[in-house]
């Protein structure tokens, strides 16, 4: 088979070139260029840095795999980076790896596989994909602490057909282990945790640079509409934020709330955080099938699944769960199966 | 390299390897070959000797002209130069700009060609120097450098004329003096010699700041430990491709031009973006609608033929071409453009080898 190998440079897509490789697959090894700064530069920090492109090469000619970098820094900023402008403006809270991975990484590359003349795109997600009955069935990763299908539940029957995630079937430890193994320069390579296009994890620095308009005053009130004080702009806050509210108060106050139509930030004590349930838009299925009824439901890409009954688009929680901020994505399970996701729209108490 | 290039080196890397600064016998053994070198590279261009100031290649020798002018001992400051350049030159104005010196890019036709009222508008009382590429390394647009120097001059004798001539050596006959320039770019590695050994022609009187300070070799303009292997390649690699220029001229070029007609028969929607005339023969930039470069230029290299589009940028991927876009095109024109180059080794049946498989991919890629 031929395999397009999505490499970041960091030791999961390293390795999962490898195991393609010596699986007697013909692999080709990309990674995406997503991002430039102001003169050019490219990102020093997240998953898309010079130095992780070089890591990628360098595992590329180790493996003596064809690499590429493939330019797709249009389409970044229009899918993500536009997306997360505007998502924080209107006081959402996005999640932009997950709109890259669905808006950018497997839309270009899927669609691109023809054109690449390559059969399937590999990618080194902690998730297990399989054919189970005539089904491609998303599972989670056999590493349930590195466990990434939360970020995968968008994909479905026809994307998942030609997606393949061989270290899903590893845990992390194993992972380094075979990266180790054959002498991988990539074997102790820390993880990146911080959003590719940000650095340093200042976001709102970001915001204020790219969105100035973002970062209109409006008033900080509490449950009852009293104004207790000023903010630079919603674009600062996200629900659930206690710090950097800028108040001294005697409770510990929370974001329970972002109004963009008044840019005004509702405050309040955390019982007020509680959400019953949650609107959802833009719902996909990874069978292809609408769910409905009792599942599991996850809604941070590193919490724990919580018990829900999905009706329609919409999303009770069996026990009302603490700061659930729209925009971000919930994941549906069944048992260590993912069942679809769909964007949080707005909640309800 | 070229055959007997590396065999004509190897001895200073192996055996004389002596600094050419030194006074030992070994020394005095690399000085000789360092001087006889530089003798034979200034003959070839028509040059002196001591006009002649080796360096590591084509971006230090762009560096040194344009930083070198601009901050010389005399008043004048400003660059003038061309949207085309290679980035060795812009990005080198660029700085100069942000040290606050005056610059001015000037742009050019669709075929590539510098608008010469543009320029000689730029040129002012503080121009300190002008520069235009003889061959553009993208395109192979040829400049009309000879009519470019002299209205600069006519204009203002002061004003120096560089060219990067990187491109044109292979196919373009030189003599300094009938060119009219004051600082010439040359790199060995395009026309057969060794990666690493440049040179930058310095008419002689030229007011000229050193980029590289230190023991003041090269008369003071270029310090550093001599790199003689690298010079005696370089003279070897000058006169073998000079003596080579009658034969490139015509059988490279009609190498592409059997490439070229072949790929436009077999693609009636392709277009030349290399002008038909001022072209040189061994360049040749062609546009694939509604395929993107870099997907063309993976299969590409999958097939065993080596392509590129424009420049890349540090991670490796294509950049929207500086090139194409001041000849007018759109990013996204620009994004299905390939350049294809040809070189002395080029031979005939390679290049419709070549033209098979890309007309195969286009095909299978629309």
């Amino acid at each position: 088979m031929r395999a397009l190998v999505a490499m970041s440079g960091g030791v999961d897509s390293s390795v999962a070139a490898a195991l393609m490789r010596d699986a007697g697959h013909e692999v080709v090894g990309v990674t995406l260029k997503l991002w430039s700064g102001p003169h050019g530069e490219a990102p020093t920090a997240g998953c898309c840095t010079v130095s992780d492109a070089e890591d990628a090469r360098r595992v590329a000619a180790q493996l003596d795999i064809p690499y590429y970098v493939l330019d797709y820094t249009d389409e970044f900023r229009g899918g993500v980076v536009d997306r997360f402008v505007a998502d924080y403006a209107s006081g959402r809270t996005p999640n932009p790896c997950i709109e890259c991975n669905r808006t950018v990484k497997f839309d270009r590359l899927l669609n691109g596989l023809d054109d690449f003349d390559c059969e399937v795109l590999v990618t080194g997600h902690h998730a297990r994909n399989r054919l189970e009955d005539g089904v491609w069935a998303l599972r989670r990763g056999e590493d349930r602490a590195k466990d990434q299908s939360y970020v995968l539940s968008m994909l479905t029957q026809s994307e998942l057909a030609r997606i393949r995630l061989p270290v899903g079937e590893l845990t992390k430890v194993a992972v380094r282990a075979v990266a180790a193994e054959i002498g991988l320069r990539t074997a102790a390579k820390p993880e990146s945790m911080d959003i590719c296009f940000v650095g340093q994890g200042d976001y709102r620095g970001f915001l204020r640079d790219i969105a100035p308009g973002a970062f209109a005053p409006g008033p900080l009130v509490d449950g009852d509409g009293e104004e207790i004080g000023q903010h630079l702009g919603i674009a600062g806050f996200t629900v659930g934020q206690r710090r950097g509210l800028g108040l001294a108060l005697g409770e510990p106050r929370y974001v329970v709330r972002i109004e963009p139509s008044t840019s005004t930030v509702v405050l309040g004590v955390r019982d007020e955080l509680s959400v019953a349930g949650v609107g959802l838009a833009q719902p996909t299925w990874t069978a292809g099938i609408p769910v409905t009824g009792r599942l599991m439901a996850q809604y941070r890409a590193h919490g724990e699944p919580v018990p829900a009954t999905l009706h329609q688009d919409r999303l009770l929680f069996a026990e009302p769960q603490l700061a659930v901020a729209p925009g971000q994505t919930v994941a549906f399970y069944d048992d260590d199966r993912v069942l679809g996701g769909a964007l949080i729209a707005d909640t309800y108490r | 390299m070229r055959p007997g290039i590396w065999e004509a080196m190897r001895p200073y890397s192996e055996q004389v390897f002596g600094n050419s600064s030194g006074v030992h016998d070994v020394s005095r053994r690399a000085k000789n070959a360092l001087e006889e070198a530089r003798e034979r590279i200034a003959a070839v261009i028509g040059s002196r000797p001591t006009e002649i100031v080796l360096t590591s290649g084509g971006t230090e020798s762009d560096n040194l002209a344009l930083k070198g002018a601009a901050l010389s001992s005399t008043p004048r400051r400003g660059v003038v130069t061309v949207a085309t350049e290679h980035e060795a030159v812009l990005e080198t104005a660029d700085f100069l700009h942000r040290l606050g010196l005056p610059t001015e890019v000037v742009g050019v036709d669709r075929g590539g060609a510098v608008d010469l009222d543009s320029l000689l508008e730029a040129v002012g009382p503080d121009t300190a120097v002008v520069s235009v590429m003889w061959v553009n390394n993208e395109t192979g647009s040829v400049q009309d450098l000879p009519r470019i120097a002299a209205t600069v001059r006519e204009r203002d004798l002061e004003v120096l004329v560089h060219t990067d001539a990187v491109q044109a050596f292979s196919s373009q006959d030189i003599d300094v003096d009938a060119l009219g320039v004051d600082l010439l770019t040359l790199t060995g590695h395009k026309f057969g010699g060794p990666k690493g050994a440049g040179l930058l022609y310095v008419r002689e009187g030229t007011p000229l700041e050193p980029l590289l300070h230190g023991g003041g070799q090269e008369m003071g303009r270029r310090s550093g430990t001599h790199d003689v292997a690298g010079a005696v390649g370089l003279a070897a690699a000058m006169e073998a491709a000079a003596a080579d220029r009658p034969r490139f001229r015509t059988e490279v070029g009609s190498i592409r031009d059997q490439f070229e007609k072949r790929v436009m028969a077999g693609m009636p929607d392709g277009v030349v973006n290399t002008p038909e005339t001022m072209r040189s023969p061994h360049h040749l930039n062609l546009r694939f609608p509604g395929i993107r470069n870099q997907t063309l230029l993976m299969r590409l290299d999958r097939a065993g033929v080596a392509a590129s589009a424009g420049s890349a940028c540090q991670s490796g991927a294509a950049q929207v071409s500086h090139v194409l876009e001041g000849m007018g095109l759109t990013a996204g024109q620009a994004r299905e453009s390939v350049r294809f180059s040809f070189g002395w080794d080029s031979s005939f049946d390679q290049a419709i080898d070549a033209a098979e498989i890309l007309l195969g991919l286009v095909e299978e890629l629309r």
